[in-house]
């Protein structure tokens, strides 16, 4: 632990290497905050089981300084998104995005929320968590087991490691916008794509056949 | 054990008393009654009050599309026991409308709401048909077989373009305008789209006249809880409306992990379903497997009857996967309790050893995906057979009895959970609650007893039964189904032969003859049943998953009512519910 602190080409002398460190702001900055990342309590699926059983005894995450999983998203540092994202349920997940303070990062764990997995054709699955929030590490797996969790978070702590606070979104003089929030109508509707309606929905495009006289179309 | 009812006594009398309304079915493969859709409330009333069958386990819509018809499948059984009465009634496509049964049998309503939802048949006199799965709103109904969803490239699996060489294809976000799982009517536009938004889940919600109220004159307050609440067993929301801290009424809302799994299983061949099953009741995935394959070994007929040692080793899984899920289903209530992760601790433990035995057979510790048409995966590896010797002989037993004395008889236990969330066994049957939850009840109806599956007849066992229907009960239910899941254990692993393990070379590909089948096992959660209906070809043409999880839910609001609100979230824990099977 403490040589991740430790720059290189410093010499310490001896006698006071238990006592002294020489280092930089972003190292020890990020030193703090690789050992205090707290999840969000957020279950979605399958995936939500391996998280318990990861933060269980034989596993136990806390080593990780995960010690507590908070399930307000104001005392949250990490969106662990365990399970598939349906539609009905990614605005409530945007929405928790959104009131989790800076930094936050976001996790997609298993197949379903990095890309769908087994279940991406359904009709009431988003493709992937990726395609609403910026994901920070994937962790592959149907469910990932506790292992491939452990993996991903500490793949987690070496992204933590990477950042320095002169480029960190969360120091820039800009605010951050918010996600919008995606909508229930007749399908869901991301607010980002409302200028690509008048592109397609101008004129059918849509070439498979959509005959269906409840309304409905395929495409 | 129960003396079986002779199902052909039955029908000859149904049939002469309801000449004009009834034929018995004549199709190929299928059994049952074809009932006249306007006589069909009168005579389920009929099928209730003077037959016994009192039970109705399971109701399910089925899109011909070829004939043009809509049908809506009824599997009815009695309450003490015995083999399904099933009746059906057919309507045209293109007005469908079917009488609702939801005053005969409460337990319809979920049900009927998701056969709305998905495929379009209206019930009339339904008290809330609201869509239930997906949002209002959402356009078109799913599971009809005209019904493409976005991602759409063919009728059925295997996909041309994956198979056989699957390289550099496009994919099916390449054909969508929008780059994603969407699709909207045609000349849909968000700026003169007007939201529907909750109006209709919250109507009667707001306003609730009791007699308290006008005692006390207070305003009632609606509280949404959920679905991102630590207490609600993943993604379920209820909404309730509160006197006080008294509960007025409750709502259960769920859909937010509804997955698809019938669109998507109706697309799969037989064999591609058994991993998605697994993925239904994620904690108890063998049992999953077990009933969706004796569903289809119904079908494919004696050609498929598993080898004897099968048939031991899918008992003694489904039994261990039961142990697994009950002692999570402990651990779960006590946190809910607020007994913040410390009993749990205690119950995963010992399901991580369950856990290591699923891994070292079916190679994965959650998504087992063991079982198989006539026989198995594979057979079990060496040194498993002394792990689970050892777990059920040794360990268990001692660390079953550790949790009974730990939380039994803890005093906030006990005044938390005695007398809160009562059911009667009336009610528990009118509702179609099943498992533990029927039980807790004071009904002794297990599958494994009252339609025996499997190899179920030969062990001993007792069907554990309570009799105070509250969450107390329902808690100490499961502490004895865990230890007649041992005596099965012990008697199974005692008497295990050896042998092969598959009946026939095993196949990629089966052809299913034509018909229906509806298999069902006592999973942990309660009865859990597989609907197929088969066309002939290599996927099914209905595939649908009759709940347990879902169906309790119906019962819950009715348990709920009267109860403070703290007592909505421990009554929701002693149902034990599991999302992917809920909303599926």
């Amino acid at each position: 632990m403490s040589d991740k602190l430790d720059s290189p080409g410093y010499e310490v002398p001896p006698e006071i290497q238990g006592t002294v460190k020489i280092t930089t702001l972003d190292r020890i900055y990020n030193w703090g905050r690789r050992y205090s990342v707290w999840p969000m309590m957020f279950g979605l699926a399958c995936c939500a089981i391996e998280m318990i059983c990861t933060a269980a005894s034989r596993f136990d995450f806390s080593r990780f300084g995960m010690e507590i999983m908070r399930p307000s998203p104001r005392q949250a540092d990490l969106l662990l998104v365990s399970g598939t994202v349906t539609k009905k349920m990614v605005p409530q997940i945007v929405r928790l995005y959104n009131q989790m303070p800076e930094p936050k990062y976001v996790v997609a764990m298993g197949a379903c929320a990095s890309g769908g997995g087994p279940f991406k054709e359904g009709y009431n699955v988003v493709s992937g968590i990726d395609k609403f929030l910026p994901v920070d590490v994937y962790i592959p797996g149907c469910p990932p087991t506790p292992q491939a969790l452990l993996h991903g978070l500490m793949a987690l702590h070496e992204k933590i490691d990477s950042q320095s606070i002169k480029s960190v979104r969360w120091y820039q003089k800009e605010p951050i916008p918010a996600i919008p929030i995606p909508l229930l109508g007749p399908d869901l509707i991301d607010p980002r794509d409302f200028p690509k309606f008048d592109e397609f929905m101008a004129e059918p495009v849509i070439t498979e056949e959509n005959t269906n006289e409840e309304g409905s179309s395929g495409g | 054990m129960l003396k079986p009812i002779l199902a052909s006594d039955v029908n000859t009398s149904l049939e002469s008393r309801f000449p004009d309304i009834l034929k018995v079915d004549e199709r190929k493969g299928y059994e049952g009654f074809q009932v006249e859709n306007h006589k069909l409330a009168e005579f389920a009333k009929s099928l209730r009050d003077d037959y016994g069958y009192d039970y109705l386990s399971s109701v399910t819509g089925v899109d011909y599309l070829p004939d043009a018809m809509m049908e809506v499948v009824y599997h009815a059984y009695k309450s003490t026991g015995g083999s399904a009465l099933v009746f059906r009634t057919q309507v045209p496509r293109d007005h469908a409308v079917v009488p609702s049964l939801v005053p005969i049998y409460p337990g319809a309503e979920f049900q009927e709401r998701e056969i709305w939802d998905l495929l379009g048949i209206r019930f009339e006199n339904h008290p809330d048909l609201r869509r239930i799965l997906m949002w209002e709103g959402f356009s078109g109904h799913p599971l009809r077989k005209d019904w493409e969803e976005a991602y759409f490239e063919e009728e059925k699996k295997p996909f041309k373009n994956r198979w056989p060489d699957g390289n550099s294809v496009p994919r099916s976000e390449d054909y969508n305008p929008f780059g994603k799982n969407v699709s909207y009517p045609d000349n849909f536009n968000p700026e003169n789209w007007i939201p529907e938004g909750e109006a209709a889940l919250y109507q009667g919600m707001t306003k609730v006249e009791s007699e308290s109220s006008l005692e006390m004159g207070t305003d009632q307050m609606v509280v949404n809880l959920g679905p991102q609440h630590p207490s609600t067993h993943g993604v379920f929301r209820m909404v309730a409306t509160l006197e006080g801290e008294t509960i007025v009424k409750l709502r259960p809302v769920m859909g937010y992990l509804h997955r698809n799994h019938e669109k998507i299983g109706e697309r799969n061949t037989y064999l591609m379903n058994i991993p998605f099953t697994d993925r239904l009741d994620y904690l108890s995935s063998m049992s999953n497997n077990f009933g969706y394959v004796l569903a289809v070994e119904k079908l494919l007929g004696d050609r498929f009857t598993p080898p004897e040692r099968t048939e031991y080793i899918r008992v003694i899984m489904a039994e261990f996967t039961r142990i697994a899920n009950h002692l999570m289903a402990i651990g779960a209530l006590t946190n809910d309790l607020g007994a913040y992760f410390t009993p749990m601790l205690y119950a995963l433990e010992e399901r991580e050893l369950i856990l290591d035995i699923f891994e070292a057979t079916a190679g994965s510790r959650m998504m087992c995906n063991y079982y198989r048409f006539g026989g198995m995966a594979r057979d079990l590896p060496i040194g498993v057979f002394e792990k689970m010797r050892d777990l059920a002989f040794e360990r268990l037993p001692r660390k079953i009895d550790e949790i009974d004395r730990y939380l039994t008889e803890n005093e906030v236990v006990r005044t938390r959970c005695e007398d809160v969330g009562v059911f009667t066994p009336e009610d528990a049957i009118a509702y179609s609650t099943c498992g533990p939850v029927l039980r807790a009840s004071g009904v002794p109806y297990d599958v494994r007893r009252a339609d025996p599956y499997g190899i179920y007849e030969r062990f001993d066992f007792d069907v554990a039964v309570r009799y105070h229907g509250d969450v107390y009960d329902r808690y100490l239910i499961r502490l004895d189904e865990i230890r007649q899941s041992i005596r099965i254990l012990q008697q199974a692993l005692d008497d295990l032969p050896e042998g092969p393990i598959n009946a026939r070379k095993p196949q990629y590909q089966i052809r299913v003859p034509v018909g229906e089948a509806y298999g069902r096992v006592e999973g942990p959660k309660g009865e859990l049943g597989f609907y197929i209906v088969s066309d002939g070809s290599a996927q099914p043409w209905r595939y649908h998953v009759r709940a347990p999880s879902f169906i309790n839910l119906t019962a819950l609001s009715k348990m709920c009512e009267g109860q403070k609100i703290a007592d909505a979230i421990i009554i929701l824990g002693s149902i034990d519910i599991v999302l992917g099977e809920t909303d599926r």
